[in-house]
C-alpha cells in the first residue's frame, strides 16, 4: 500500500502530502508520524500542504489529531503552504483548524519550528531536567 | 436543461477520489474559477464519503445544466442504504452517527447553490447539488 513519506531533519519531521489523498492513506500518515515522533523523540513537525487541491472534513480532522497527538507526545506541528481556495472553502465547511499553528511557506514554517524548540528548551534548562 | 451527464460508481475509497476528480473536470470546463472549483470538489468528497460510508456504496450522477443563461454543474449522489431516520438533525452542524465532525452534509450545503436530500428508512438516500458558474 502507498504511504507518504516522512523525511527527518534534525528534531524535526517533515512532511509533504503530494497526491489526492484517500481516507485510508490519511489514515496511514496519522499512525507513521506519531511512530516515528516516538522513535526520534521529534520537537517539531512540518506538514506542507501546497500542493493539496483540496482538504474536506476528513482530511481536516486528520491535520488536527496529528497536531493534538504531536502535542501529547511532546512535539509542535506548523502546517504550511495552504492554498487560498483551500482555506476559503475550508472555513465555508465549518473547520478552522484553530488548534493548528500554519505557516505561508516551509522557510517560515521552520523558523517557527525553531523558535518553538529553542523556547521551549529555554523554559527546561533551570532545573536542568525535563521531567 | 441537461446539457450532458455521466453515472460513476461510489464503491471504494479510490471511487471517491476519482469521483473528485471528475467534478473538478466538469467544473473545470465550465471555467469555474478556483474556489469554485475547491468548494464544489470539497463538497463532492463529503458526499461521496457519506455514500460510501452510511449508504453502502451507491452512485454519483454528474451533469451539466443549463438555466437562462446559467450553466452549472448538478450531481446527484444515491445510494441504496439504510437512509436516515431524521434529516433536520443530519443537516446540524456537529451532528455525527459515524464518529466523524459532522461537516460532511451541512458544511457541503454551505458549498453549493442549491442542495436537496431525500432519504427514506430502509430505501436509501439521494442528495442533489449544484454549483453555478
Amino acid at each position: 500500500m502507498d504511504r507518504i513519506p516522512i523525511l527527518k531533519m534534525g528534531d524535526c519531521l517533515l512532511v509533504t502530502i503530494q497526491v489526492d489523498m484517500h481516507d485510508q492513506l490519511a489514515v496511514s500518515l496519522q499512525e507513521d508520524l506519531t511512530a516515528q515522533i516516538a522513535k526520534y523523540a521529534s520537537r517539531g513537525v512540518l506538514i506542507d500542504i501546497s500542493t493539496l487541491e483540496i482538504v474536506d472534513s476528513f482530511i481536516g480532522r486528520m491535520l488536527a489529531n496529528i497536531a493534538a497527538m504531536s502535542r501529547v507526545l511532546d512535539a509542535q506541528t506548523v502546517l504550511t503552504g495552504m492554498q487560498p481556495a483551500v482555506a476559503i472553502t475550508l472555513v465555508e465547511l465549518g473547520m478552522s483548524l484553530s488548534g493548528i499553528k500554519t505557516a505561508l511557506n516551509v522557510e517560515r514554517g521552520m523558523e517557527l519550528l525553531r523558535q518553538y524548540i529553542q523556547e521551549e528548551n529555554e523554559y527546561r534548562e533551570p532545573d536542568g531536567s525535563e521531567e | 436543461m441537461v446539457l450532458k451527464s455521466d453515472v460513476h460508481p461510489i464503491k471504494s475509497a479510490d471511487d471517491v477520489v476519482r469521483v473528485r476528480q471528475v467534478a473538478r473536470q466538469w467544473a473545470a470546463e465550465l471555467k469555474f474559477s478556483l474556489v469554485d472549483q475547491t468548494k464544489l470538489v470539497t463538497a463532492t468528497s463529503e458526499l461521496a464519503r457519506n455514500t460510501l460510508e452510511h449508504g453502502k456504496g451507491g452512485t454519483m450522477r454528474v451533469e451539466q445544466v443549463e438555466n437562462g443563461p446559467r450553466r452549472g454543474v448538478r450531481l446527484t449522489f444515491e445510494d441504496n442504504g439504510p437512509g436516515i431516520p431524521n434529516i433536520e438533525r443530519a443537516l446540524q452542524d456537529g451532528y455525527t452517527t459515524g464518529g466523524g465532525l459532522g461537516l460532511g452534509l451541512s458544511g457541503s450545503k454551505r458549498l453549493v447553490n442549491e442542495f436537496e436530500i431525500k432519504s427514506e428508512a430502509g430505501r436509501g438516500t439521494t442528495v442533489t447539488i449544484i454549483r453555478w458558474k
